[in-house]
């Protein structure tokens, strides 16, 4: 049986239970978001050991071995080991800014999962206005960002915030522009029309030429500067900073901002592949497989990105996000229109 | 609205799912805590003064250069869903708003204000 088909029954055997609608549908909703929940974490502890292994690789060395075949237990481990760790609270901090911040680092985190298309049917609530709900809820990171960065009274957690704030904002721009000139060929915001308008490979936005590769390439190079990932990683500059802005965190709390940076690698790559490789689309095999593979490829790329590039100066980062991204990611906006007007590629 | 009840319940969920994960890490870890170890990270050594200080804040001027081009996302957003049944008078309409718009960026780009050092 397909997925959505199990879904179904059990949504079906909730209501025959004869409980008001109302009641039906926040059941079904909590239920829904704490599956995702746990989705999420096994995608995020994955990430993990995948990210240790395609770095060790790239150094030619191993990685984790000894746990398990290839080390797969080595982040399960990793995780129990977090969820026993000391709490430390450091006693001059601003305890309910400092309690706080990691919490919305991570509901901001998971929010977007509420319109994020796994698959074919496969999606909580198509919301009409998907993708610009998806940008809205993801820059509620920058107040985490000061939050914590402010909250702890610390020096490199203070310059660590400012920056990651600063860089955020920053890529905010470009990265929504180059959305922009996907959602003129779409001309929906929800996410399943989008994907739904890419049903052949031809039709990927990708392979629009030439606005959708300009976009795409603007797309994950401001994803990469928004997920804090080198060559964009400043604020966790290690040599400098020490850890950046959650210096004073500790235990869970540090776990939730950790987990909260891999769901959003996962989550920047999961809108890539929908709006520019078409989604949960393609042949063969179910469309939740087609979705991840597409989405792993793009993490992946964002690992090989890590491997590859140094670390810019934090000047450069910012001149490169004003002064070359967004003037570029405004011209394809034009140009995507223009191609939309014309006719060009508009099948 | 009945698309949005998905929002709001994720909301309370999520905010829920974290403070659990809070609560039981709080019934299996350790709490031992003492002055020195509660003492702000300071590389090992005491710290030095407050970090609640007036900051150089370069961060101001980003922030409101983004909030520009943030309003101007808001009202591109209803043109690009709508772009297909506008025409060519909406794409020269959108086409001076951005100019004036990168005309104001290149404007504080001559200003030195995008530098950061």
């Amino acid at each position: 049986m397909e997925i959505t088909g199990i879904f179904k029954y059990l949504y079906e055997l909730l209501q025959s239970t004869g409980l008001p609608q109302v009641l039906v549908d926040i059941i079904a909703l909590a239920s829904a978001a704490v599956m995702i929940f746990g989705v999420l974490a096994v995608i995020a502890l994955f990430l993990v050991w995948w990210e240790r292994k395609v770095s060790a690789h790239i150094q030619q060395r191993f990685g984790p071995m000894r746990t398990g075949w290839h080390g797969w237990r080595q982040t399960i481990a990793d995780a129990v080991k977090l969820l026993q760790k000391e709490d430390i609270t450091p006693s001059t901090v601003d305890r309910p800014v400092f309690f706080w911040a990691p919490v919305i680092a991570f509901v901001a985190a998971f929010m977007v999962y509420v319109t994020i298309p796994f698959g074919d049917g496969l999606i909580v609530s198509d919301l009409n206005i998907g993708i610009l709900f998806i940008i809205a809820i993801t820059t509620f990171t920058i107040i985490s960002l000061l939050m914590a960065g402010w909250g702890s009274n610390n020096k490199y957690a203070l310059l660590g915030g400012m920056r990651s704030a600063a860089q955020v904002v920053s890529y905010e721009v470009p990265m929504v522009v180059s959305v922009l000139a996907v959602i003129v060929f779409a001309g929906s915001l929800s996410m399943v029309d989008i994907v739904q308008s890419q049903a052949k490979i031809y039709k990927w936005y990708f392979f629009r030429l030439p606005f959708g590769p300009i976009a795409f390439f603007t797309y994950i190079i401001a994803a990469t500067a928004e997920t804090n990932r080198t060559p964009f990683d400043l604020p966790e500059a290690e040599q400098e900073l020490v850890a950046g802005f959650n210096v004073e965190y500790s235990g869970m709390k540090f776990a939730m901002f950790f987990l909260a940076e891999f769901v959003n690698m996962f989550t920047v790559s999961a809108i890539g592949a929908t709006l520019f490789f078409g989604g949960w689309q393609g042949p063969l095999l179910p469309s939740w497989v087609w979705f991840l593979v597409k989405t792993f490829a793009l993490v992946f790329v964002l690992m090989w990105f890590r491997w590859t590039y140094p670390r810019l100066r934090v000047d450069q980062l910012m001149e490169f996000s004003w002064k070359f991204l967004l003037p570029v990611s405004f011209a394809n906006l034009i140009l995507a229109g223009w191609m939309k007007y014309s006719g060009w590629f508009n099948w | 609205m009945e698309q949005y009840l998905a929002v709001l319940i994720f909301l309370f969920a999520g905010i829920g799912l974290v403070l659990f994960t809070f609560f039981f890490s709080r019934l299996i870890r350790p709490a031992n805590p003492y002055k020195a170890k509660n003492q702000n990270y300071e590389c090992a050594e005491k710290p030095i003064g407050d970090s609640w200080i007036k900051f150089n804040n370069r961060f101001y001027i980003f922030a409101l250069i983004f909030v520009v081009f943030d309003v101007e996302a808001v009202f591109l957003f209803p043109w690009a869903v709508a772009f297909g049944r506008l025409g060519l008078y909406a794409l020269i309409e959108m086409i001076i708003f951005i100019v004036i718009l990168i005309f104001g960026l290149f404007y504080a780009w001559k200003r030195g204000v995008l530098k950061w050092v």
